[in-house]
């Protein structure tokens, strides 16, 4: 049992250092390609992360949408445009050292503060219902609210980017 | 309260939302686009006049959406700056071929979005509204995508404005793992209680970044000159006003419900901002030569006067921000009205255009003079009023410096409105005389100056409706 423990938590560690040499390679690759593989491979990683911490459901949605959908998305539109697939890229300028150091120092910052803080587990959280059925009542119920706002921020920027993408109005074109 | 008694408090948003969607489908049948809005600015009317001053504070959808007077203030600042908008962009020619209708119905959807946003007392809410207005902002800024200065516009919004909310995200994930919650009330309570400091300043900190990107506090301004100058003239008007003070809005509401323990940690820190900001928005505002761009800088200054009352946040200066708005809201959509009405007239939006305006256009130069004089806070106009209540705000605080700062910069910010006003009235006219307003563009400007006389006149009638 030990050391079963002792290997998904090595496994945990794991995964996490994967997540973030993949997300490094987003952000360094000269090939757009070679980056949205990167970061699905980020994602699919993150997935893994929910499924350790219980969240079986939001690690299915998780693939679902983020790998399912949205890296599919990136992939068609990187291959539909012409000359992009083969095309590299430089992902960095002249800024990027200072950039580098100031970000150094931020996650500095960051991680004294995430260690000094003392994370409390509580009875709710520890409780909290993540599986479909509990999430499906909860969105339902406490959350209809935001679920509905939600489905209506989708709606409006739906109809704005279509606006946006269409050629100007047959009829009233000069 | 649940989902179904709620409904009944809710009804101007419904209405909003009903309109949104019947707005819609209307342009499919209508040629005369300018129905459409005509029918948007009926709904708008209408949701202003449903709207009631709740008794008191009530939460509706199980606390998900808090309505109390000061949701109610700013629901009708959103509505007012959403209508003034609406008359403006059916003035506005560059939209003629580029889906008028589809605009009007947007705006319904960011009124509804606005509302939301005031109403939002969780950190849930408060994203998601956020957001609503973000998206709908990017997408109304490339709404004329042949225009390069509109998409660059848009592209640099969209850019800047997502590593700004993902910031605030974080922040909001470091308090809901700190206290479990995502009411502000119980973050309040939770950051009194545990020893959470260090968490609640980078917290807070974090919150500066989202909010301070809406409100155009300095140094995350940036965005802002390249957007109102790029944005069709309408929507510059908008962006300037209304999600400005929604921003205020959710700050006021944030510092007051979760930080109020931690004052001594983020009330110098708002002191330092508020004066870079208006510093630097009025330092650079005094070499413009595009009036967008100018008034895009001012509005930046103007942010910072705001900042001022929040900073002190003593009673007062909580209630000199929402006069401040108020004030700020007529002033500034006024300018826009007529500077909608002169790019209109002779197709630039460069200061050259408004050369001897006062012998081309008496009436336009006349009311821009008004609007100007407003900005620069002189009685007995309404913004006179908006920086009498923050300066007494700041000094009665004890925050000499700040007010100090504050009058330093007024003076620079009125020799450039009086910058304006000269070219207006002594240079010599070199174009020819500019023709009548639209029906719907003088409106507009009535209606704002009758605000700003308004205000700065009878300031105990607004001054008891808003206070209570």
């Amino acid at each position: 049992m030990e050391l079963l423990q002792l290997g998904a938590k090595f496994g945990i560690y794991a995964v996490m250092a994967a997540i973030l040499v993949f997300a490094l390679g987003v952000v360094t690759f000269r090939n757009l390609f070679h980056c949205a593989l990167c970061l699905a491979a980020a994602l699919i990683g993150t997935a893994g992360i929910y499924i350790a911490l219980q969240a079986e459901f939001l690690a299915g949605v998780q693939i679902l949408l983020y790998v399912g959908g949205v890296i599919t998305l990136v992939v068609f539109a990187i291959m539909l445009t012409e000359h992009l697939a083969g095309k590299t890229v430089r992902q960095n300028n002249a800024q990027s050292l200072p950039a580098i150091v100031g970000l150094a120092g931020f996650v500095t910052a960051l991680i004294a503060l995430i260690l000094k803080t003392p994370w409390p587990v509580t009875e709710a959280a520890l409780k909290a219902k993540t599986s479909a059925m509990g999430l499906g009542e909860a969105l339902m119920g406490t959350y209809v609210f935001p679920f509905e706002v939600i489905s209506i921020v989708l709606l409006a920027a739906l109809i704005g980017t279509v606006v946006i993408a269409k050629k100007d109005a047959p009829e009233e074109r000069p | 309260m649940n989902a179904i008694e709620s409904l009944k408090h809710f009804i101007p948003e419904l209405v909003l939302l009903g309109g949104a969607f019947a707005a819609l489908t209307l342009d499919f049948f209508v040629k005369q686009k300018k129905l459409v809005g005509e029918f948007c600015l009926l709904v708008l009317v209408l949701a202003l006049c449903l709207a009631k001053i709740p008794a008191k504070p009530m939460s509706l959808f199980f606390g998900m959406f808090e309505l109390d007077t000061f949701t109610y203030f700013f629901r009708c600042i959103a509505l007012t700056a959403t209508g003034i908008t609406l008359l403006l962009a059916m003035g506005y020619t560059p939209l003629r071929n580029r889906y008028e209708g589809e605009f009007y119905g947007m705006f319904l959807f960011m009124a509804f979005a606005l509302i939301t946003v005031a109403a939002a007392n969780n950190l849930l809410m408060i994203f998601l509204g956020v957001e609503f207005v973000s998206l709908l902002s990017y997408l109304l800024v490339g709404f004329l995508k042949n225009d390069p200065k509109s998409k660059e516009a848009a592209i640099k919004y969209l850019l800047f404005g997502s590593v700004c909310s993902a910031i605030m995200l974080y922040g909001m994930s470091l308090l809901f793992g700190a206290t479990g919650s995502l009411e502000l009330k119980v973050i309040g309570d939770a950051l009194f209680t545990a020893s959470l400091k260090p968490l609640a300043a980078t917290a807070v900190l974090f919150f500066f970044v989202g909010l301070g990107f809406k409100i155009s506090m300095a140094p995350f301004h940036m965005w802002a000159p390249d957007v109102y100058e790029g944005a069709p003239t309408p929507v510059t008007a908008f962006l300037t006003v209304a999600p400005k003070a929604l921003g205020f809005a959710v700050l006021t509401r944030v510092l007051d419900l979760a930080f109020w323990h931690f004052q001594g940690v983020w009330s110098p820190v708002l002191v330092i901002l508020s004066i870079l900001t208006m510093t630097i928005g009025n330092i650079t505002a005094v070499s413009q030569t595009n009036i967008k761009r100018f008034l895009a800088y001012s509005s930046i200054a103007q942010a910072g006067y705001i900042l001022m009352g929040l900073a002190v946040f003593s009673v007062l200066g909580r209630d000199a921000v929402l006069i401040y708005l108020l004030a700020y809201l007529f002033s500034n959509l006024g300018a826009f009205a007529v500077v909608t009405f002169v790019g209109e007239q002779t197709g630039s939006d460069s200061l050259d255009a408004y050369t001897g305006l006062a012998s081309r256009s008496p009436a336009a130069a006349a009311l821009l003079m008004v609007f100007l004089l407003s900005l620069a806070g002189i009685p007995p106009l309404a913004g006179f009023l908006g920086k009498y209540y923050v300066f007494a705000a700041a000094i009665k605080a004890h925050f000499i410096t700040l007010a100090i700062v504050g009058t330093i910069n007024s003076v620079i910010a009125a020799y450039y409105y009086f910058r304006i006003i000269r070219i207006m009235y002594l240079a010599p006219a070199t174009a020819p005389a500019l023709g009548a307003p639209s029906r719907t563009l003088t409106l507009a400007l009535w209606a704002m100056l009758a605000g700003v006389l308004a205000l700065g006149m009878f300031p105990s009638f607004f001054i008891t409706r808003i206070l209570g």
